[in-house]
């Protein structure tokens, strides 16, 4: 019973900062915080995975949800923004 | 105005939708239909001792397939609309020097980060995790490297090999399951390579095409990456 009520109480935790981290995404002017603020949702979203033991969607989630898709983000800004220079 | 309007009713149809979705749910509390099959006799069938590979690679391994298939056409129609002219080829930019820190650990990181990718994909029928987890733990390794060291290439043509390689070598032993087997991608070859329950060497060819999977999917998302490093030469 007693884990129970710990396992809640991180879920809503990591369930909060998702939901921040989310609205700082879409609302942040600066595009690099946006996608940094994006790639952190997909960080929380993997823990909340393996809390939930899914220890496979949480492994593909912070591999390519917060690592490589990051990556590309970054990489298609720097693009838009020599180009637009 | 009237557009707020139409993007509040739209929010509190939404809402009333997912109200009614959140009221009418009720947990099951025991398996039903064919979950109930594979979770009762998955072991014994296939061998595998995680269950999710046994449906993933074994009972659905067509879905699989055409996962596989989607990646590599996302990673060919990337390399196609990436694809660089002669001149944009040649040019070496000089990147903002990577700090001391990163260089030093990527030495130390990047091989254990290979080396988790390969036990991953290989030990996919025991543990959590396979060769869609591994090839993306591997493709994180060639991230690593690519920050440490901006002005590294990838060589072509061992990706191009490495990845048709596992790819027709995954359809010849699906091609396998039809003679030995029951049916095409059936990784029992007929009870025959089941071997002991929860060795390595056990579960018929699931090992084998998730070591496969994994090099290919590792290989494609390298190439992915490595095609968008590239892309950055180009004025």
């Amino acid at each position: 019973m007693n884990n129970e009520i710990i396992y809640s109480v991180i879920a809503i935790g990591i369930g909060s900062i998702m939901l921040i981290m989310a609205v700082i995404a879409i609302l942040n002017n600066k595009l690099s915080v946006a996608i940094i603020a994006a790639g952190v949702v997909s960080l929380f979203a993997s823990v909340l995975f393996l809390l939930m033991s899914a220890p496979d969607v949480a492994m593909t989630e912070a591999a390519i949800g917060s690592g490589l898709s990051t990556l590309i983000f970054f990489y298609v800004l720097n693009k838009i923004k020599r180009q637009n220079a | 105005m009237l557009r707020n309007f139409l993007i509040a009713l739209v929010l509190a149809s939404f809402g009333f939708i997912f109200y009614n979705l959140y009221n009418s749910y009720e947990p099951q509390t025991e398996l039903t239909g064919i979950a109930a099959h594979y979770a009762e006799n998955g072991a014994s069938e296939v061998g595998a001792a995680n269950l999710v590979t046994a449906v993933v690679v074994s009972y659905r391994s067509f879905d699989t397939l055409g996962e596989i298939t989607i990646l590599f056409l996302t990673a060919a129609i990337i390399s196609f609309f990436l694809k660089l002219s002669k001149e944009d080829e040649e040019r070496v930019i000089i990147h903002r020097g990577t700090s001391e820190l990163l260089k030093t650990a990527s030495q130390l990181l990047i091989p254990l980060m290979f080396l988790f990718g390969i036990y991953v994909f290989i030990n996919g029928h025991l543990t959590p995790g396979g060769g869609f987890q591994g090839g993306a733990i591997i493709a994180s390794a060639v991230v690593l490297a690519i920050m440490a060291n901006p002005n590294m290439t990838i060589n072509h043509n061992v990706i191009i090999w490495v990845e048709s390689i596992s790819g027709v070598s995954v359809v010849l032993i699906g091609v396998l399951g039809i003679v030995l087997g029951g049916g095409f991608l059936d990784s029992t070859l007929d009870g025959y390579g089941l071997g002991e329950f929860g060795t390595i060497f056990s579960a018929g060819t699931i090992p084998i095409i998730y070591s496969l999977v994994g090099l290919k999917v590792g290989a494609e998302l390298s190439n992915i990456l490595n095609m968008y490093q590239k892309s950055q030469k180009e004025v």
